[in-house]
């Protein structure tokens, strides 16, 4: 039925497809990481000065589609002459910038909301111990609150993960040959569509897979006092 | 407004809202109909809703979106003349869009009616049958109703969700608001400001439909509270 050998004779392109997949979800999900646990302080905060902003922020990025948002940098950006002319422009000029740019940003925004959840549901008597040892705010965080929080938030953070990296897939609307990219030249070359996404579809699963496993070895590391005993 | 684009993206909203609709139709059936197999007695039926799970949840949304518009459009022309058909047959891309989408969502819904199911007591279906309900009465009278409840958290989510995957259906060249904005963009040369358009009527469907959604779940929750 299928045709083997097409899809044995792509494999390379859909390999290095793979490579760019792999390096656009690193990036931004490392990215994201880096913005969310600051701005997640913030928006856990119980001033409203400080977390209402980003409450904004992360509402307005989790309630528009992450094409939407490709397309505003993408698309969009070029329509301002200050933008041409600004010193970041050759970035915001290039597609693998613009597509890490707009999935690190959107990540960041699922990423603040769950560590934010994560921070809140802190064991009060937890932060009371901290202080009554004498801790100052900043030991209270990095020791306490922080390393708790973000073991907590694996469960959630890896979900966040794999909607990252089927989010990469868009990658391929602006001409950068990720997997779903390799696919789509495939099937326009031979019009072989099952061919072309099936496969696509196999290295996807692959990835899944191995970063569940991934999140599944982190949790046995990290979240092994939370499992359930017996 | 807009360069008198408006009226045409609030149309192309209108679109948007049709196939998220009728995708969440389609993706309710199947949720149900995966749920009860998941929780089947029956092996096969356990292990297709597994690998249905398994397999639309493991790959992007887009990729399957290309996959059933261009293998559909293939897989119908080639089976049209097995039934005597023998003109080309064009897959309209609303309904490779419904069905995309509501295939995919289908398998989301599983997971959470399969969850919503297992909390109510299996005493409460074991009584119906001891009354003489035949199991498609115990469904509706007994595990439906409840199920309702316990099942809108998770259904709220997955409807966000699906909302903003109707963006894709773009791609395969239906002319939703995304892609009626990359027209308006094409001819005015302001991407930005029919970009930033959609993203508004995005966030003000999202916003609705939390609105919506959290005053139903309050309902069904007061009716909880007073019966405890």
């Amino acid at each position: 039925m299928l045709n083997l050998d097409v899809m044995l004779s792509n494999l390379p392109l859909y390999f290095s497809g793979a490579l760019v997949t792999v390096k656009l979800l690193a990036v931004s999900l490392f990215a994201g990481l880096a913005c969310a646990i600051p701005l997640a302080i913030l928006r856990a905060s119980h001033n409203p000065w400080l977390s209402r902003p980003v409450w904004l922020f992360t509402y307005v990025f989790r309630g528009t589609p992450l094409l939407v948002q490709l397309f505003l940098v993408y698309y969009g950006l070029a329509q301002f002459t200050w933008m041409r002319e600004s010193i970041v422009w050759p970035l915001f000029s290039s597609a693998w910038f613009c597509a890490m740019f707009t999935f690190a940003v959107n990540t960041c925004a699922y990423t603040i909301e769950i560590l934010a959840g994560a921070l809140a549901a802190t064991n009060h008597g937890e932060v009371e111990a901290a202080k009554a040892m004498g801790m100052s705010p900043i030991t209270l965080y990095r020791r306490i609150l922080l390393p708790s929080a973000l073991r907590r938030s694996l469960p959630a953070y890896s979900n966040e993960a794999i909607m990252m990296l089927h989010g990469t897939s868009l990658a391929s609307i602006v001409t950068l040959l990720d997997i779903t990219g390799a696919a789509r030249e495939v099937n326009s070359r031979y019009y072989l569509p099952f061919e072309a996404f099936i496969t696509a579809a196999m290295f996807y699963m692959a990835l899944t897979f191995i970063l569940v496993s991934l999140f599944h070895f982190a949790e046995k590391r990290w979240l092994s006092h939370l499992a359930p005993r017996i | 407004m807009l360069h008198g684009f408006l009226p045409s993206l609030i149309e192309g909203a209108g679109t948007t809202l049709s196939v998220g609709v009728c995708s969440l139709l389609i993706a309710m059936i199947l949720g149900i109909a995966g749920a009860l197999m998941k929780l089947s007695r029956s092996r096969i039926l356990r292990g297709a809703a597994t690998l249905y799970t398994t397999v639309i949840r493991g790959v992007p949304d887009l990729v399957l979106m290309l996959l059933i518009f261009y293998g559909g459009q293939l897989g119908i022309n080639a089976l049209a003349p097995l039934v005597g058909i023998h003109s080309v047959i064009d897959i309209n891309p609303f309904i490779a869009g419904v069905a995309t989408i509501g295939f995919i969502f289908g398998a989301y819904l599983t997971e959470t009616f399969r969850g919503a199911i297992m909390t109510i007591p299996p005493g409460q279906r074991e009584a119906g049958i001891a009354y003489g309900m035949t199991p498609l009465q115990v469904f509706l009278r007994i595990v439906f109703p409840q199920m309702v409840r316990f099942a809108l958290p998770g259904f709220t989510n997955n409807w966000l969700v699906l909302v903003k995957s109707t963006a894709l259906v773009s791609i395969i060249g239906l002319s939703d608001m995304m892609n009626r904005a990359s027209l308006a963009a094409g001819s005015t040369r302001e991407p930005f400001t029919f970009y930033l358009a959609v993203a508004i009527l995005y966030l003000i469907i999202t916003s609705v439909s939390i609105l919506l959604l959290r005053t139903i779940e309050k309902r069904y929750s007061l009716g909880v509270r007073t019966s405890a």
